[in-house]
């Protein structure tokens, strides 16, 4: 727009708010999430929420790019070509989503490369689920069922959030989500229809994958101080206790059409509160894989890293090869 | 991340940075508008629409797809309550609910 001194810039850019009452900047920020409307990324915004957001968004990216890993080790050794074929689309799903989310995080001013570096340094975290392995292919299917699942139950409400692009994002992501847990079901319905083996081979893997499942909602109410925050801020519609509860209550009928037992003792109906009564996971277990100690953490980053510093040399030909397209189009039409 | 969203260099993420951000806009399908869809990083045009095709068309959600320099689009100002659009604000006669026809006259 000429004349305003205002740069143009859609994506990556920021509202300073200098030479303004940042007084009335907050009372507006704070107006428009009252009416639930929506922030978008010119917006002026507090300090905090876009530390927040880019915090949120770059390591729900981060959880994207290395949940390709623990299927993907499956992905040579796919039973037959229609699972291949899911399978491989699944993962290139989840490279999406990652994509999509870093996209997100770069309207806010984060930087792709510095985001991606923030990654395999370690500095910033990603999902604990994604530092266990996968064994055998039954994970494959309960990863959809149970992984995707408790994912689904994280994601759905954060289709509102207050943020505009990440809440966009994640309802492209929403949609794509389903696809992967029917499949996991599906494919867990098909090996529990086989041999007494393969019956084992899910209900093992479902034991596994069950309590790190539950812990994907984060630590207990309690102690999780920034619940209150984001929950104002309205880019945490429940608390990580709700979405647990929530999540049990769905997957217990799963289960039983499955034929599988959830390796929790305590789990039983409670009729005075509508809901099932469950066991905690192992809350110590979860903060020793976050700080890094997890079965395949160290494995998660090398391999993220190595992708990265191999393909290197590809970034840089492809880089290369655009500016010497650039010059020459530059030399035709000197010369026309 | 620098306030102004310029590329940080670090060793490992340098030649990433050289790559442009582009905006991706898909038509749905025949009869609708371009509609904004997000953003990719790439080292050219070409490799722009490729990449938007594989990221934002995996199932059939476009039959058309621009890109542009994110850095080659001018936008106004974020404000909602901006006097740039302060123009329309009181054209009420601009609207056809601001004429009173009597009930008995047809199609209009």
């Amino acid at each position: 727009m000429a004349g305003t001194g205002e740069e143009a810039v859609p994506s990556g850019q920021m509202q300073s708010g200098h030479g303004v009452d940042a007084g009335k900047l907050e009372q507006h920020f704070e107006e428009t999430i009252a009416r639930d409307r929506r922030i978008e990324p010119r917006d002026w915004m507090p300090e905090a929420y876009r530390k927040t957001m880019i915090r949120q968004i770059a390591q729900h990216a981060h959880s994207e790019i290395i949940g390709m890993q623990p299927e993907g080790n499956w992905v040579t050794r796919a039973p037959s070509l229609r699972r291949k074929a899911i399978l491989l689309a699944k993962v290139q799903d989840e490279a999406g989503h990652g994509l999509y989310l870093y996209s997100a995080a770069e309207t806010l001013g984060a930087d792709r490369a510095d985001l991606t570096n923030r990654l395999i340094t370690g500095t910033q975290k990603y999902s604990s689920i994604f530092n266990y392995p996968t064994l055998t292919f039954a994970d494959v299917g309960v990863i959809g069922w149970l992984v995707d699942g408790a994912a689904i139950c994280n994601q759905v409400p954060l289709c509102r959030s207050s943020y505009g692009p990440y809440a966009r994002a994640m309802i492209r992501i929403c949609k794509e989500e389903s696809f992967h847990q029917r499949q996991g079901y599906e494919l867990l319905l098909t090996m529990m229809g086989g041999s007494q083996v393969q019956r084992e081979m899910v209900q093992d893997a479902t034991n596994r994958w069950w309590w790190p499942s539950l812990m994907m909602f984060g630590p207990p109410d309690a102690e999780s101080p920034n619940t209150e925050q984001s929950m104002r801020w309205r880019i945490k519609r429940h608390t990580n206790d709700d979405l647990r509860q929530r999540f049990v209550d769905m997957s217990v009928p799963q289960a039983e059409v499955l034929g599988v037992t959830l390796p929790d003792p305590q789990l039983r109906w409670n009729d005075a509160r509508g809901h099932y009564d469950f066991g905690q996971p192992d809350w110590a277990e979860f903060k020793r894989v976050i700080a890094g100690d997890g079965p395949c953490n160290a494995q998660r980053i090398a391999n993220r890293r190595a992708a990265h510093e191999g393909g290197a040399w590809v970034r840089e030909a492809a880089a290369a090869h655009a500016a010497k397209q650039a010059a020459r189009a530059a030399q035709r039409e000197a010369v026309a | 991340m620098t306030s102004t969203g310029e590329a940080v260099p670090t060793e490992v993420g340098q030649a990433r940075s050289n790559w442009p951000l582009f905006e991706v806009f898909l038509r749905s399908k025949r009869g609708l508008n371009h509609v904004h869809v997000g953003s990719l990083h790439a080292a050219d045009a070409t490799m722009a629409l490729h990449h938007a095709r594989d990221l934002y068309t995996r199932r059939n959600e476009g039959v058309s797809i621009w890109v542009v320099k994110a850095a080659d689009i001018t936008a106004s100002s974020p404000d909602e309550k901006d006097p740039f659009f302060a123009p329309s604000g009181d054209k009420v006669y601009r609207h056809p609910t601001f004429y009173d026809i009597p009930d008995s006259v047809p199609h209009i």
